[in-house]
């Protein structure tokens, strides 16, 4: 009891710092209802069950810590041979002159910041709706924190498919930015979008995307987190899908003191499919923690969760991924694979994979496993000549192939596998 | 070219020898042939001179044009100009067949200060060699024998073979799983190899590869040591009378 009184002070506090953007009026009702919840539920602690293997001391506290700056010219520097519509966000706060002029054929965009409340009503029927579904069976409150006071972000509504990616650019230049954006994304029936996101957005970045996704209609994400080491980030990636819809993420996590995704999809229509997917590449003090939880509510939906960790030097890596299947959800079919590669003895996997089943006709399988580099697969490879080091690049890749290969797209896939191969080579054997 | 002198081998996780002093050199432009019963030590030596890890040489050297080999790491055994075709190829998904190929190329004239492939040379040589191995392009472009029939792994090796021009060349029972079309394909792979500048060591247990790949000198392995030496009319006794004839005699 004594904890739960500690709470609600720190969230007084950590509101106290925040502000809500201009024009956020249509939004009033939705965040107050979001902040109703996390008082509810409080700011995540260590001795709640979801947060058993990730701290969330530096998540909640009040400030960001102090985060040196990296790079930002990097992380612009992804995706420039593809044609994408550009959006930049500089520490959370949208930046007009980097960005590209929000037009897209087939997509209405507008921002968070600023909307003018006549073009949005859509996206009140979305905003914290998928947030406020994703609250169970488990809590996530810093998504709940998110949708109270995000300060912007990227409402896209695609009524036909584009002729082009959204890429959304994060550049992180101040020390102690605390950057909220959260997303929303409506598909209509039969449409296809695809959805870039990579650069390392702030000090400390909490973003939540929300993507309702109609009848038949297609999802790409692919995500590159790489940033530098000090960064923290806790993002939520909800998604609805209605029947025959499907919905394919893969993200690249590198470096980051501390990084959690979670990611919550709800299969609400017969035959969607849900695929998601992860590669993440720690060495020395970080940690990456990838929590998933797919629910099938419909018949003969079919999902996937892929994820690979390669670890050295005390790096840890947390999975939490959850196959949900309702009743009368007969058909389904569900996988579920998680493994680690430890390059060392120093570091570690943390893995607990679940399924919860309440129908009786179904496929589900799930598999988590850690190990070394294959003695006998690199002894083979230096028998051709190539050194150690690369050979154990070249495995390392071998070993994330399977995750890599979720992004359908070859174009995407062969931009992915350069930056894994770019941060191999960097790393010291 | 390969010399090897009174060769004693450990197995290191156990206390067991497996070499017990092997004395064996292969000339350059010769095609040696090692036979022998099972657990004679044949891959052992195969493994030891490739510097696969497990081992502990004991005692005794092995040089290749007078190079200490033992001294080395496996890719610089590589790069100096030793190859050994695997008795087991090794699956390695996520890696295409064409990347490590070229990876592998690149590596060996890199340490041996010579300048890259291009792209495009590599191309054009690969796809030349491939086709009289009958490699088609779809298997370069497969993962590392991933799928690969025994077969296909083996002319597979083959190709690696052809592609990085060792100098010498250690064949670890290439005809196992082999039916006897696909034992033909590889062994005139192996023979338009054959070169006044390099040597060839076959180890096999049956002599029907040797008809393919006509050995110069034949050794018979046993218990860790080369018991007897001849001409190829020495695998052919073997064939007829099996292993024991000789090792009651040699006993």
């Amino acid at each position: 009891m004594a904890l739960a009184q500690a709470r609600p002070p720190l969230i007084d506090a950590r509101i106290a710092e925040l502000r809500l953007p201009d024009g956020a009026a249509w939004s009033m009702a939705a965040r107050a209802e979001a902040l109703d919840r996390l008082r509810a539920m409080g700011l995540p602690d260590r001795r709640d069950e979801y947060w058993k293997f990730t701290r969330p001391d530096s998540l909640v506290q009040v400030d960001a810590p102090r985060t040196p700056v990296s790079d930002p010219a990097e992380g612009l520097d992804m995706f420039g041979d593809i044609d994408r519509l550009k959006i930049v966000f500089v520490d959370g706060i949208f930046d007009p002159v980097a960005s590209d002029e929000l037009a897209l054929d087939g997509v209405q965009i507008e921002r968070l910041a600023g909307a003018a409340q006549s073009h949005i009503h859509w996206v009140r029927d979305v905003y914290g709706t998928l947030e406020a579904r994703g609250q169970s069976p488990v809590a996530r409150p810093l998504a709940a924190l998110n949708t109270a006071l995000a300060s912007d972000g990227l409402l896209l509504h695609v009524s036909r498919s584009p002729s082009k990616p959204v890429n959304l650019i994060y550049v992180h230049n101040s020390e102690t930015s605390d950057a909220i954006l959260h997303h929303v994304i409506r598909l209509d029936p039969g449409v296809e979008l695809t959805v870039l996101e990579h650069g390392p957005a702030a000090a400390r970045f909490n973003q939540v995307m929300e993507v309702e996704i109609a009848a038949g209609a297609t999802f790409h994400h692919v995500r590159n987190q790489e940033s530098g080491h000090q960064q923290r980030a806790a993002t939520h990636l909800f998604a609805r899908l209605a029947a025959g819809s499907r919905f394919k993420s893969f993200t690249m996590t590198a470096n980051g003191v501390m990084t959690r995704n979670e990611c919550a999809i709800e299969l609400a229509g017969d035959e969607a499919s849900a695929h998601v997917a992860g590669a993440a590449l720690g060495d020395g003090n970080v940690h990456q923690d990838d929590t998933i939880l797919i629910t099938h509510d419909a018949l003969r939906c079919e999902s996937r969760q892929v994820f690979k960790k390669v670890l050295c030097n005390g790096a840890t890596g947390v999975f939490q991924g959850k196959i949900l299947v309702k009743p009368g959800a007969q058909k389904t079919d569900g996988y579920q694979i998680s493994q680690a590669l430890l390059l060392d003895e120093d570091s570690q996997f943390l893995a607990k994979p679940e399924l919860e089943i309440y129908a009786d006709d179904v496929i589900c399988s799930h598999g988590s496993t850690s190990g070394a580099i294959d003695e006998d697969a690199l002894y083979y490879l230096r028998a051709r000549g190539i050194p150690r080091k690369l050979a154990t690049d070249l495995l390392t890749l071998s070993f994330l192939a399977e995750a890599v290969a979720e992004i359908d797209d070859e174009g995407l896939r062969t931009e992915i596998n350069a930056r894994l191969e770019g941060w191999l080579a960097r790393r010291r054997g | 070219m390969l010399e090897i002198k009174n060769l004693h081998v450990d197995l290191e996780e156990e206390d067991k020898t497996i070499l017990k002093g092997v004395n064996l050199t292969v000339e350059a432009g010769k095609v040696h042939a090692i036979m022998g019963p099972n657990g004679s030590g044949k891959s052992t030596l195969s493994y030891v001179l490739s510097g696969r890890g497990g081992y502990r040489v004991t005692q005794g050297t092995a040089t290749l044009d007078g190079i200490d080999l033992l001294a080395l790491e496996p890719e610089e055994r590589a790069a100096a100009g030793l190859f050994l075709a695997f008795q087991y190829p090794v699956e390695i998904p996520g890696v295409g067949n064409l990347t490590f190929l070229r990876t592998a190329m690149n590596a060996q004239r890199k340490a041996r200060n010579e300048p890259e492939i291009s792209a495009a040379d590599f191309l054009k040589l690969v796809r030349a060699k491939a086709k009289t191995l009958q490699i088609d392009a779809e298997m370069l472009k497969r993962p590392v024998n991933v799928g690969f029939s025994g077969g296909e792994k083996k002319r597979n090796e083959i190709l690696q073979m052809a592609m990085l021009e060792p100098k010498m060349c250690i064949l670890d029972e290439t005809d196992s799983g082999l039916d006897v079309d696909a034992m033909k394909l590889v062994a005139d792979g192996v023979n338009a190899l054959r070169d006044a500048r390099r040597g060839f060591l076959v180890i096999t247990h049956y002599q029907r590869l040797l008809d393919h790949i006509k050995p110069d000198v034949v050794h018979i392995m046993a218990e860790g040591r080369i018991i007897r030496t001849g001409g190829p009319d020495l695998a052919l006794e073997v064939e007829k009378n099996g292993y024991a004839d000789i090792l009651t005699e040699e006993a």
